[in-house]
């Protein structure tokens, strides 16, 4: 499938976005000036950017604890996003959510998520929206290997399927349900199987290939549009980090971990695919990245100068009128 | 020779560790509670041992067959502990934060709960639940409640929420002896506090309180992390002339109601301390049951210090803003006066 050049420059500007970002999270957790926990996305940025290529602002989404890449792979300011995790006032949920409850509605992001499951009934929620409204947008959701153990998942899948709403599920399989391989937890080698259970087309495929999971996207993606139902993508990828920042991973396999990093690094893959064909030039991925190292830059400089809520802001929001 | 000093954690891990090696029918379950399940290179060793490492070391000692790791299927492995525990195993199971038992609630209310009663005394679920709960880790809405209250509401379960390390071992081992189900509050903040723990197993009774600080002028129920804030506003209250007696229930169900009433006749002031929200709480609670059987006693109204009833935010100002804190009891106290 040819993906147009604007698309193309879009999609690395936005894997680029996550990994930038991500890895200087790190950089201000380690400096003491993110609190809380933070669930890096770094290594899986082909699977959000490869599947939010084929949506529009309008559609929604459904996320994880490990939610920052779906969040900028969808849209969001990643100014308000880094001032969030600083717990700031000027934060995309004003310092109240952080890390784990990022989310933006004016861009159809229906939140991060700290409990593993805590989506996929969501996105029946909004998915049933769209298809009351009569409207053609779409749901993403997203969820890990750990997720697909949770009941909700499992009822969400089958709801989905008898009303036939316009839902992607999109199993980001990294491989560990925080310390725990897929290959204990899960009864199958691969989450896709599991659509046959309810009835929806599932597919696996490698979530370190853009343009995998950009195609597999895609036809989900019109299917959904189209009135015909949901669909199952499992996007087979690995995270860089560990489950939380602090955690020593000594469950992972060290050739694999170097593996992941290297050769099968999905930005660099991305690059590789596009050079050789003259889809793009190296001056037009310099100037990308020099644009992403100088967003980040602003986004934390930002989230430094913006003051803390004032504490009045603990009592608000909690009801619309009570 | 100087008592041997455990931090909070540590002291659980010993509770752990003798009654697994004193009964076989004890059995630890739980979310990475090993972790590293099937992976090779570990060899049998533990990826974490819990979240914060407080179950470490036992899947050394016991094997995997007895401390299991469990996908993250909270009705499915909650549930599974009920039916364990119903059928003759006693099983730990640890749920990672308080929060996540919003997934696997059936399992508690309508199962766990009511087997004994419903089925006419002729079922019991000796079952433990260790989970996380406070504020004050920068954690956010999810990850921060203290949720006691409302298990304390349900009959049929127990509630036990640990301040010090004694305590914790103590209260631990008889909740694993115990033969009802019982949810065993573990605060995220106490992984530094340390104190003196016996090294062999010893129990603490349910419902019976202990007064953590003997004093004349006020009475401060205090629960869980509440102890240690109330213990520092009865230092700052002795600057200012007021004794404060400080009471650790230890275990909400069953509550020892006659340790909190004498201290009232004594005292004639009541505060309580609980980082619930403040409706339909502990707090609550305990001053429905002293204006009831105390009330003769009382020279002043009772006083409770809790958290607002709003969800944990996450912004450090604001959580501290919102979390019951020393000044906050002392304060109170002093409203009394």
């Amino acid at each position: 499938m040819d993906i147009p050049k604007d698309k193309l420059l879009w999609i690395y500007e936005r894997m680029q976005l996550i990994r930038v970002f991500e890895t200087r999270v790190s950089t201000e957790f380690g400096r003491g000036k993110i609190p809380g926990f933070v669930h890096l996305y770094a290594g899986e940025e082909a699977v959000a950017v490869g599947i939010c290529a084929n949506l529009t602002d309008a559609d929604y989404m459904t996320s994880t604890h490990r939610g920052h890449g779906h969040c900028v792979a969808k849209g969001v300011d990643v100014r308000g996003m880094m001032a969030e995790l600083f717990g700031k006032a000027t934060g995309i949920c004003k310092g109240k959510g952080g890390s784990m409850h990022i989310a933006d509605m004016d861009k159809g992001m229906l939140g991060a998520n700290g409990i593993v499951g805590g989506g996929p009934p969501l996105a029946c929620g909004s998915g049933l929206t769209a298809k009351t409204n009569g409207t053609d947008q779409v749901t993403i959701c997203f969820f890990g290997d750990g997720a697909s153990e949770q009941g909700t998942l499992h009822e969400s899948l089958n709801l989905a399927a008898i009303w036939k709403l316009p839902i992607i599920f999109v199993a980001e399989n990294n491989g560990y349900a925080e310390s725990t391989p897929a290959h204990y937890h899960c009864s199958v080698e691969n989450i896709a199987d599991r659509a046959a259970a309810y009835n929806m087309p599932g597919v696996t495929i490698d979530g370190n290939d853009l343009f995998a999971v950009y195609e597999s996207a895609h036809e989900a993606v019109a299917r959904a549009r189209a009135g015909q139902g949901p669909s199952l993508l499992e996007c087979k990828t690995y995270r860089h980090h560990g489950h939380f920042e602090g955690d020593a991973q000594t469950y992972k396999i060290a050739e694999e971990n170097e593996k992941y990093r290297t050769e099968l690094d999905p930005i660099k893959r991305f690059k590789e695919a596009v050079r050789p064909r003259g889809l793009v030039s190296e001056d037009e991925l310099a100037e990308i990245d020099e644009r992403v190292q100088a967003a980040v830059d602003a986004a934390v400089k930002f989230a430094e100068d913006s003051p803390f809520p004032e504490v009045q802001e603990t009592f608000t929001d909690v009801y619309v009128s009570y | 020779m100087a008592e041997r000093e455990l931090n909070f954690g540590e002291a659980l891990n010993e509770a752990m560790r003798q009654e697994m090696q004193r009964d076989p029918k004890v059995i630890l379950m739980g979310e990475d509670v090993a972790g590293g399940a099937d992976i090779d290179h570990l060899e049998g060793d533990e990826a974490w041992g819990g979240v914060l490492g407080v179950t470490k070391g036992l899947v050394q000692e016991f094997g995997r067959a007895r401390v299991i790791d469990t996908p993250i299927s909270e009705s499915g492995f909650i549930g599974a502990a009920v039916g364990a525990a119903a059928t003759g195993l006693r099983p730990i199971a640890e749920m990672m934060f308080v929060g996540f038992m919003g997934v696997c609630f059936d399992q508690l209310l309508n199962q766990g709960a009511k087997l004994r009663y419903m089925f006419g005394g002729k079922a019991k679920v000796p079952l433990v639940i260790r989970t996380i709960c406070g504020g004050g880790y920068r954690a956010a809405a999810q990850h921060s409640q203290v949720l006691h209250s409302l298990f304390t509401h349900i009959p049929g379960l127990k509630t036990v929420v640990p301040s010090t390390p004694y305590d914790a071992k103590g209260l631990l081992i008889s909740a694993i002896r115990d033969d009802d189900l019982v949810i065993f509050f573990e605060d995220i903040t106490f992984g530094g506090i340390k104190g003196a723990v016996p090294e062999e197993d010893y129990t603490i009774p349910f419902g019976k309180a202990d007064i953590k600080r003997a004093g004349d002028d006020v009475t401060v129920v205090a629960i869980g992390k509440m102890v240690h804030h109330s213990l520092a506003a009865a230092t700052e209250l002795e600057k200012q002339g007021k004794s404060a007696e400080v009471i650790d229930p230890r275990t909400l169900s069953p509550f020892d109601e006659e340790t909190v009433l004498t201290s009232v006749e004594k005292t004639g002031r009541l505060v309580i301390a609980d980082e619930s929200h403040p409706r339909c709480n502990v707090a609550t609670d305990i001053a429905a049951m002293v204006a009831d059987k105390g009330f003769d006693y009382l020279n002043a109204p009772i006083k409770m210090v809790t958290a607002p009833h709003t969800p944990v935010p996450f912004s450090p100002p604001l959580e501290d803003h919102y979390l019951p804190n020393p000044q906050k009891i002392s304060a109170a106290a002093l409203g009394l006066f």
